[in-house]
């Protein structure tokens, strides 16, 4: 149950980037990065998380700002959300990110909120941030997916003991722009393809992403392969503002005249990571970008859909957004 | 002439608000103060069988520890302060001191609680089977009052049909007229059974308390919406005479309902100020809120009516069982059950209720309690049957909305003005209904259009309640409000009919509120949407009291008789010779002279004790008018409200967008133009998240509560909504009243609320959930042909 009052923690507050993985290191596991906040204040106030040290993070400058590169545009993780969704840069030619920013919750958090923390915040399964010992709690039973459990927020795939969905509205997205994440930690860097950042529950039920307790996501790369493409981003959620999606979908089109050379189409809300859509992909290429196509493209979207008690609207929801996108 | 009603202008306490200045309960501090939080029940029923303490108590900066058998025990089914055996999920078990709120969370953190788990229940119907769990001990339902058992047969279950409400034997009912000859008259009749969601309060302050003693007096600083009325109940809660009681509470961030009454948190700091001798703050947080605030009864209801063929109702018959959480709970189904009389005026009309409990918040008034919950399951049938009968939306209401003549309720009283027919034919006229209607339905790729009106009631006003005005010898107005500062600014705008009647300029009066050790009346509290007709009437009552004082002080100290003097220019004057006058700071230093009633050290016999002792202490200080408000009240005062909306309805995705939404009030005149639109406005919004998308979702098999943050049970937001909406106002007098007003509060939600639900069911065309909320999952199933994934009676699931 709710408790709304933060432990006490060590804060520290690094101004360059090497400070910060040498406290992270330290810290490891005991440690907790804080980029917004907004989900890390829930959880400190919830004291479901005890971190003995947090890492602010806000004062590392290196890691904000939209700057283009040989090959694409480079996000640092710290940007926040309001600067994405209005960065003309994107906004010319990644439309699709600078969208899903523009819906994710509220000004206010936008204002606040970063795109790294927007990828990497917990999911939102109100039995696990309620603070139940389900398994991705650390306990042994899942009760989103018991009988009488109420799930109208869950996934429709993937499931395996978990049945949470990825929050984000970004991850789908930078998926769908086959983005790559920037990571490093006291021994180097990394870069991991946008489609690998996110878990699945059967790799490791306790996390959201592959990010280890010494990782700090420091940058978003946008590949220049998708750039000025036919974007479609579409989220739907019981409010407009401040409300996570029930299925949205981020699609990126490479067309010539009416026909779709190409395609790249994710949904949201609809399974533990965001769901590349890939046989929709190879179904409509080389196709007509009609309706009759978008009407294929939802059909087969939704194949496979295991439907919990209280979630099967999401079915023709997403099939509907999946012909929406194909629709254009 | 003061001249100040229908205008707009600045309420006082606006810059307070506005700059950030404004204290409220939580804002206070006093030396060496600590900090109290409570240790909740993290099951929907049990029985407390042990707490150690031990290492709680041990830790540094850890003061004390409450315990419910410190507080006064309050008798069942009434809510507690805190107790051994928690009823729901957050009721709290006890309470701890400490010097940081942090340390006092550690400390109930290291408490180790012993819990029998008990049976509990988070769906009436499954109460009311025989066998099914009670949610308290002694019962699972409140009748006359009292909790009592109560169990439906197999029989009643199995007569209802699958998806039609069972009518066991109910705890009340009332009928008038025959029905059976009601329903023979009828053309078309419906038998529709319904669900309405219970809603949280989401008042923006949670609520808060800090309690320190001093010479024998509880001072407390609490979040109410009501001043006045609150006191003697928080005194009782505390253990103490209500003189013994200094409240105050001179900002309240919101209420909705949830905080009209005196509630038994309230008093724990104060008990634990009193054990641990220093000031004690209690805040609590905005996701405690969800758990020990309160909500509205949720309902699972029944309705037959039938139509003429001119769509006039003959006969409606009711059933009504109320999701009452696992107290005393709320009078919602009988309000609503009334409401149904004077909204429809039914020609002949049965209710039967059962409020049961379960294990679930408090319930309490929540903004039109019971009267809005009917508006969002009557106005679509309306229109069902309009639909049946070949009849407009707004004819199908016209002919059935009431007249002044019209009855009111079980007793069929009397009311005091209704302008409903006005409401429609005004708001049909200004909104462009026809052309609107015309466009129902039109389809624009995915989305369709769908038009909707809605019409909405409470009870608006009371009478009895007392006045209290003291002009100075500074030669100002203070005008005292007991009334409460709910953040309507309803104070502020009744006050200035004292203003008025004594002709003073605005500027020269002040309102004083907010701190019962200044003196102020007892009056009614703030809700009801009652205080624009009962306070007015105080503040006319005790002004001319004072107009009486100021003419007979005139002629005592400038000969003659006092009905030789008239008031304006604040002095009073012979009218035949205006230069023979006293100023009002003259003649308020006579009164203080002259003393007796004049000068408060004599009062009226039929004041209330509360307002004996404020004027006891503004004794000596100026002229004091003083009285209770005996104008004659004829009747219920109804206040009623119309809403007209034209949305888009994308039958893909389920979204909704309302293109337009005009409210119409039926208020009475109109006393301040900005804060009515305001009302018609804010209530809109309350009421399209009413209909849309506030949820009160349980997990029945746990009893657990899933919508506990304000992103959960997600109220709207402005921009969910239009950022232009219209208003309008019938503007008509009511006779009961000596500047024409009543309230409009609660109805100006209820009506938005339906003309929604309408909108949607016309988009859809002729689809009636007949169930709140309607959320997209809803929609979307029924634009692709699915089933609910919610059965027709369950609760608690959107």
């Amino acid at each position: 149950m709710m408790k709304d009052m933060m432990s006490g923690f060590e804060l520290y507050q690094p101004a360059d980037v090497d400070d910060a993985i040498q406290l992270i290191d330290r810290y490891g596991n005991r440690g907790w990065k804080l980029a917004g906040g907004y989900d890390s204040l829930d959880w400190f106030k919830n004291r479901g998380k005890g971190p003995e040290a947090v890492i602010d993070l806000e004062g590392l400058d290196a890691l904000k700002g939209i700057r283009e590169t040989t090959d694409g545009v480079e996000i640092g993780a710290l940007t926040t959300l309001t600067e994405v969704e209005r960065s003309p840069l994107l906004r010319d030619r990644y439309g699709l990110l600078a969208d899903a920013a523009r819906r994710v919750a509220s000004p206010q958090i936008r204002n606040a909120g970063t795109l790294g923390g927007n990828l990497s915040q917990d999911t939102r399964c109100w039995y696990y941030r309620y603070g139940v010992d389900c398994y991705r709690a650390g306990g042994n039973t899942c009760y989103a997916a018991a009988p009488e459990a109420m799930n109208r927020e869950h996934a429709l795939f993937g499931a395996s003991r978990c049945v949470a969905v990825t929050p984000s509205d970004t991850a789908p997205a930078l998926v769908a722009l086959d983005a790559e994440m920037v990571v490093r930690n006291a021994r180097g860097e990394r870069v991991i393809p946008a489609a690998d950042f996110f878990m699945e529950p059967s790799v490791d039920i306790q996390r959201m992403t592959v990010l280890d307790p010494d990782d700090l996501l420091t940058a978003i790369r946008l590949p220049a392969s998708w750039a000025g493409a036919d974007f479609y981003f579409e989220k739907v959620a019981d409010r407009k503002s401040w409300d996570f999606a029930l299925v949205s979908v981020a699609a990126a089109f490479r067309t010539s005249g009416a026909q779709i050379d190409e395609a790249s189409i994710v949904c949201g809300a609809v399974q533990c990571i965001p769901r590349r859509l890939h046989d929709v992909e190879v179904l409509i290429s080389g196709r007509t970008r009609n309706e009759e196509t978008a009407a294929l493209a939802g059909a087969e979207a939704i194949r496979g859909a295991e439907p919990l008690d209280y979630n099967h609207f999401k079915i023709p929801l997403m099939e509907n957004l999946v012909k929406r996108a194909v629709r254009g | 002439m003061a001249d100040l009603l229908g205008k707009d202008y600045a309420p006082p306490d606006i810059y307070g608000k506005v700059t950030g200045r404004a204290k409220y309960a939580e804002d206070f501090r006093r030396d060496g103060m600590l900090f109290c939080r409570l240790l909740k029940s993290p099951m929907p029923h049990c029985r407390v069988r042990g707490v150690d303490a031990t290492a709680a108590l041990a830790m540094d900066g850890v003061v004390a520890i409450l315990r419910a058998d410190e507080v006064p025990e309050q008798a069942g089914p009434a809510n507690n302060i805190l107790t051994d055996e928690p009823h729901f999920v957050g009721e709290p078990i006890l309470a701890v001191a400490a010097v940081t709120e942090t340390i006092a969370q550690d400390a109930i953190d290291a408490i180790v609680l012993d819990l029998e788990p008990l049976p509990f229940c988070v769906d009436p119907l499954e109460s009311l089977r025989p066998g099914g769990p009670n949610a308290r001990t002694d019962g699972n339902t409140v009748v006359s009052g009292e909790v009592q058992e109560r169990k439906w047969t197999e029989e009643d279950f199995a007569a209802a049909g699958e998806g039609q409400l069972p009518m066991g034997e109910p705890g009340t009912e009332w009928s008038y007229g025959d029905i059976d000859a009601g329903f023979a008259e009828a053309s078309i009749i419906l038998d529709e059974t319904f669900v309405t969601a219970g809603t949280s309060h989401h008042s923006m302050e949670p609520r808060t308390a800090m309690a320190y003693w001093e010479n024998g007096k509880c001072y407390l600083h609490a979040s109410t919406q009501s001043q006045s009325f609150v006191h003697p109940g928080i005194a009782a809660y505390i253990g103490i005479e209500p003189e013994d009681l200094v409240y105050i509470a001179e900002y309240c961030g919101g209420g909705f309902g949830s905080k009209g009454g005196p509630y038994p948190l309230l008093s724990i700091p104060a008990h634990m100020s009193r054990k641990v001798q220093k000031p004690v703050l209690m805040r609590i947080s905005r996701s405690e809120e969800y758990f020990l605030g309160s909500a509205r009864p949720g309902f699972q209801g029944r309705i037959k009516m039938g139509f003429r063929d001119d769509g006039r109702i003959t006969a409606i018959d009711v059933y009504i069982v109320q999701e009452n959480g696992p107290n005393q709970g709320g009078g919602d189904m009988n309000a609503a059950a009334s409401a149904i009389s004077i909204v429809y005026t039914p020609l002949n009309m049965r209710y039967r209720g059962m409020s049961v409990l379960t294990n679930t918040p408090p319930r309490g008034a929540q903004r039109g309690p019971g009267q809005n919950q009917m508006a969002t399951a009557v106005e679509p049938l309306l229109d069902k049957a309009a639909k049946q009968l070949g009849l407009d939306q707004v004819a199908i209401r016209h002919i059935n909305a009431p007249t002044h003549e019209s009855l009111y309720g079980s007793n069929r009283s009397g009311i005091t003005s209704a302008y409903m027919r006005e409401a429609l034919e005004q708001g049909a006229e200004r909104f462009g209904w026809e052309e609107r209607r015309a466009r129902s339905g039109e389809r624009n790729g995915s989305k369709v259009r769908g038009v909707g009106v809605g019409q909405a009631f409470h009870s608006a006003g009371a009478s009895g309640f007392d006045g209290l005005v003291v002009l100075t010898p500074e030669g100002k107005l203070n005008i005292h409000s007991g009334v409460g500062n709910l953040g309507t600014y309803s104070y502020s705008t009744t006050s200035r009919v004292a203003a008025e009647v004594l002709k003073c300029d605005w500027e020269n009066c002040e309102i004083v509120r907010g701190d019962s050790s200044r003196g102020l009346p007892w009056t009614l509290g703030q809700f009801g949407s009652n205080t624009s007709f009962t306070m007015t009437r105080t503040n006319f009552a005790a002004a001319n009291d004072a107009v009486r004082k100021l003419k007979e002080i005139a002629a005592r100290r400038l000969g003659g008789s006092a009905s030789d003097y008239d008031i304006g220019n604040e002095t009073v004057f012979a009218r035949g010779n205006p230069g023979r006058r006293l100023t009002y700071a003259q003649a308020a230093q006579a009164a203080i002279e002259i003393g007796g009633e004049y000068s408060g050290h004599e009062v009226p016999d039929d004041i209330n004790a509360l307002t004996r002792r404020a004027v006891a202490g503004l004794a000596g200080t100026g002229l004091i008018g003083v009285a209770r408000d005996n104008l004659p009240q004829t009747g219920m005062v109804p206040a009623l409200a119309a809403g007209f909306i034209e949305i888009e309805l994308d039958m893909e995705t389920g979204g909704i967008e309302i293109l337009d939404y005009l409210g119409v009030a039926d208020c009475g005149t109109v006393l301040h133009p900005q804060g009515l639109s305001t009302q018609i406005k804010g209530g809109g919004v309350m009421g399209f998240g009413m209909a849309i998308s506030e949820r009160h979702v349980y997990d029945r098999h746990w009893g657990l509560p899933a919508a506990v943050g304000f992103y959960q049970a997600k109220p709207l937001s402005y921009l969910d909504v239009p950022s232009e909406m219209d208003w309008h106002a019938v503007d008509e007098p009511d006779p009961n009243n000596p500047v024409g007003s009543k309230g409009i509060g609660e109805p100006v939600m209820g009506c938005s609320a339906a003309a929604l639900l309408c909108a949607i069911s016309d988009a859809l065309g002729g689809h009636y959930f007949n169930r709140i909320p309607v959320m997209a999952d809803m929609i979307i199933n029924v634009a692709s042909e699915r089933s609910q994934s919610h059965g027709p009676l369950q609760v608690n699931t959107q």
